[in-house]
């Protein structure tokens, strides 16, 4: 009686995700045939590209995953179908191109649609809601990414997407990829650590001083609602007028457009959730424990590297997480001042409305940004585990 | 020489005085208890004995040495200081809370450990279960023993406790008073304890001093406080329906027993109060008894119109 229960009652997200799904493979194409980057292209619906095998082991995939995901709780079978399904996915889009594409062209693009996109979303969603009944442990977690990471390594490195438009870009920019990644990632990471350096002791100060709260606070919420092309050009008057006055300022790379106001601008942003999360953090701190550890006759700065900054630490790493994610997708804008950066490719694409080539810059950011927020969110969960 | 000197000592908040002109002593292995309402000035007048709380004016004297000129930090680390509430630090396990102080003296790791076990044996807590335990994964009376646990790590001579059993359940806190007079008496410290619970001051006090709007108003032994309240606030804190009983409760029946008689039925073990013995007798319907040792030998006798008549107002 309760098993039949059970299959009767639908898994309510599972109804969302199937169906819209469903609705994606017959309305929208999976795959377009361009002749040049902006011809116009050819969409061609999953089903108009049926007679090839790839398509056809998708679609039992997609069916089998549907039917898991409507019926079946078990999470770890849902888990294998939906990576299995993902797999598949992907397979069936680097091999309907190399299909389509003539041979011997290298200005052909095949470009994936909204169906492709819709499904790789609605695959992903299914995957982490099994991920999550599944409760992992934090660091499980990590090691889940990981291995999906090494499954899209895998698949782009055998060559199997390589007929895609988004490679096609790569594979004719692959040395300024390589060199915009690494400088797309020096500015977050770079902003980000020069933030903690500054925001840490002004969070600190802050609750010493609640006097200075109030005023630093409010400062860097006014910063933080400017907007950040404005924000980039404000910036660029007084590092260009530096620049051209102080030779040492220009020695060290400082100009008025560049790394280094994107440089200030992102630390500058980066700062309110750094400062405002120490400062709760240490607020959060039970008074109770301070005034012990003062009564038995611990230093001032005793108390602050052994009580406080500790007690407080997940709560600032918190806000150093929302300052990573936050710092590798705004780093994008960064390349409209000559910052570099994946942005590169977003601009030039738009430019050229060459969507290939926006997505060859938003897809690392996005994966980049996401893989920062998983990885994070689990040492945050795992030092409150073993705190709390 | 006293063990603590308060000489004259005020503390003012802008224009509130908190702490107005109060002057008292505390001798060596006595545990003097501190009560009064809140906001009477009782917790700030022993913050300021470990210099938490400024002194604004007077003196505040510990073993001859006035507090204003020890260095803050080793002032506190020879006094030892346990808050209600217990103040552990979370991050920490029980062992190592209770070493904090003796890391701060640079204590070698041998000595440390020695006497971490020493202490948890002390109050009962097995080292092999709770040293390794964060004070989130115990009990409320457990918390609180590893509190006073950690407050007399590095053999203090002195130990200020501020509602140390605030907390606890009366059943708890019972157990938790009796844990520390035994502990008090084996290792002589003086305590200054501060509460708001007369019975709690009555239970643990050899001195109880009564603090009221930032005023001391009388400092003497319990039995005086009962007998002779030298302000009428201290009278209506010790309560006058029970004084009888109260008094009865401070005075031991070793003391008050006639000589040993033959042909009694009945025996009460002379560590009871005259309080004890005497709902003792009630219950079991005996007009006289035995007093007995801890070897069971009869060392006295009591009967009911004796105890009467040492509860009487003197």
């Amino acid at each position: 009686m309760e098993e039949t229960l059970a299959v009767r009652k639908l898994d309510r997200l599972g109804v969302v995700l199937v169906a819209g799904g469903i609705a994606a493979t017959a309305l929208l194409p999976f795959i377009y045939v361009k002749a040049n980057r902006i011809a116009a292209g050819k969409p061609m619906l999953l089903t108009q590209l049926l007679p090839q095998p790839s398509v056809l082991i998708l679609l039992v995939l997609l069916i089998a995953t549907a039917l898991a995901t409507l019926f079946l709780r078990n999470a770890f079978i849902r888990l294998a179908l939906g990576t299995l399904c993902l797999a598949g996915l992907i397979a069936a889009i680097g091999l309907t191109a190399t299909a389509a594409t003539p041979p011997s062209s290298t200005v052909a693009r095949m470009t994936p649609g909204g169906s492709f996109w819709v499904l790789f979303g609605v695959i992903g969603l299914i995957i982490s809601d099994a991920l999550v009944k599944i409760r992992l442990t934090p660091w499980m977690r990590v090691a889940a990414l990981v291995a999906y990471a090494a499954l899209l390594g895998i698949c782009l490195s055998s060559g199997l997407l390589d007929s895609l438009s988004i490679l096609r870009e790569f594979s004719t920019r692959s040395a300024q990829f390589w060199t915009e990644a690494y400088s797309h990632l020096l500015l977050a990471f770079g902003s980000l650590a020069i933030a903690i350096v500054l925001g840490l002791p002004l969070g600190i100060l802050c609750f010493w001083v609640p006097k200075l709260r109030a005023i630093v606070l409010q400062t860097l919420s006014l910063i933080q609602t400017i907007p950040s092309l404005a924000l980039f050009g404000i910036l660029m008057l007084p590092l260009g007028y530096l620049a051209t006055h102080v030779p040492l300022a220009a020695d060290i790379g400082i100009r008025g457009i560049g790394t280094a106001p994107a440089l200030i601008a992102l630390v500058l942003y980066s700062l309110l959730p750094i400062v405002a999360n120490t400062v709760v953090g240490l607020e959060g701190v039970d008074p109770s424990v301070r005034d012990a550890a003062a009564g038995m006759g611990l230093t001032r700065r005793q108390i602050l590297t052994g009580i406080d900054l500790p007690l407080a630490f997940p709560v600032i790493l918190t806000g150093i997480r929302i300052v990573l994610v936050q710092a590798i997708g705004m780093v994008t804008i960064a390349a409209l001042i000559g910052g570099g950066g994946f942005g590169i490719f977003i601009f030039q694409g738009l430019g050229q409305t060459a969507m290939d080539l926006v997505l060859l810059g938003a897809v690392p950011t996005v994966f980049f940004a996401f893989s920062s927020a998983v990885i994070l969110d689990a040492v945050i969960d795992s030092i409150r585990g073993s705190a709390a | 020489m006293s063990m603590i000197e308060i000489r004259n000592v005020t503390k003012r908040y802008g224009t509130a005085t908190v702490v107005d002109n109060v002057s008292m002593n505390v001798e060596k292995g006595e545990i003097t208890v501190i009560v009064g309402t809140s906001g009477s000035g009782k917790s700030t007048l022993m913050r300021m004995i470990n210099r938490l709380v400024p002194i604004t004016e007077g003196q505040i004297f510990v073993g001859g040495q006035n507090v204003i000129d020890v260095e803050v930090t080793e002032l506190r680390r020879k006094i030892g200081y346990a808050i209600q509430g217990h103040g552990l630090f979370p991050h920490r396990t029980v062992a190592q809370n209770i070493a904090t102080v003796p890391q701060l003296l640079d204590w070698d790791s041998a000595r440390i450990a020695k006497r971490v076990e020493e202490l948890l044996g002390l109050f009962n807590l097995d080292p092999a279960t709770f040293a390794d335990k964060y004070p989130h994964q115990l009990s409320g009376g457990q918390q609180q023993r590893v509190g006073v646990a950690r407050a007399l790590a590095a053999e203090p001579e002195l130990l200020l406790m501020d509602e140390p059993f605030g907390a606890l359940d009366p059943v708890i806190r019972g157990k938790a008073q009796d844990d520390l007079l035994a502990i008090q008496k084996q290792f002589g410290t003086t305590i200054i304890l501060v509460t708001h619970d007369m019975d709690e001051a009555f239970h643990l006090g050899n001195q109880i001093a009564v603090m009221s709007q930032g005023r001391l108003l009388q400092c003497s032994t319990p039995e005086k406080i009962l007998t002779e309240p030298a302000d009428p606030f201290v009278q209506q804190l010790t309560g006058t329906s029970d004084r009888a009983l109260k008094l009865m409760s401070l005075l031991p029946l070793k003391e008050s027993m006639a000589p040993a008689k033959s042909g009694l039925a009945y025996a009460l073990p002379q560590s009871l109060s005259l309080r004890d013995a005497l709902a003792e007798m009630i219950w079991q319907g005996v007009d006289e008894a035995a007093v007995e040792n801890g070897e069971k030998a009869a060392v006295g006798s009591i009967s009911m119109s004796r105890l009467l008549e040492l509860g009487r107002k003197a």
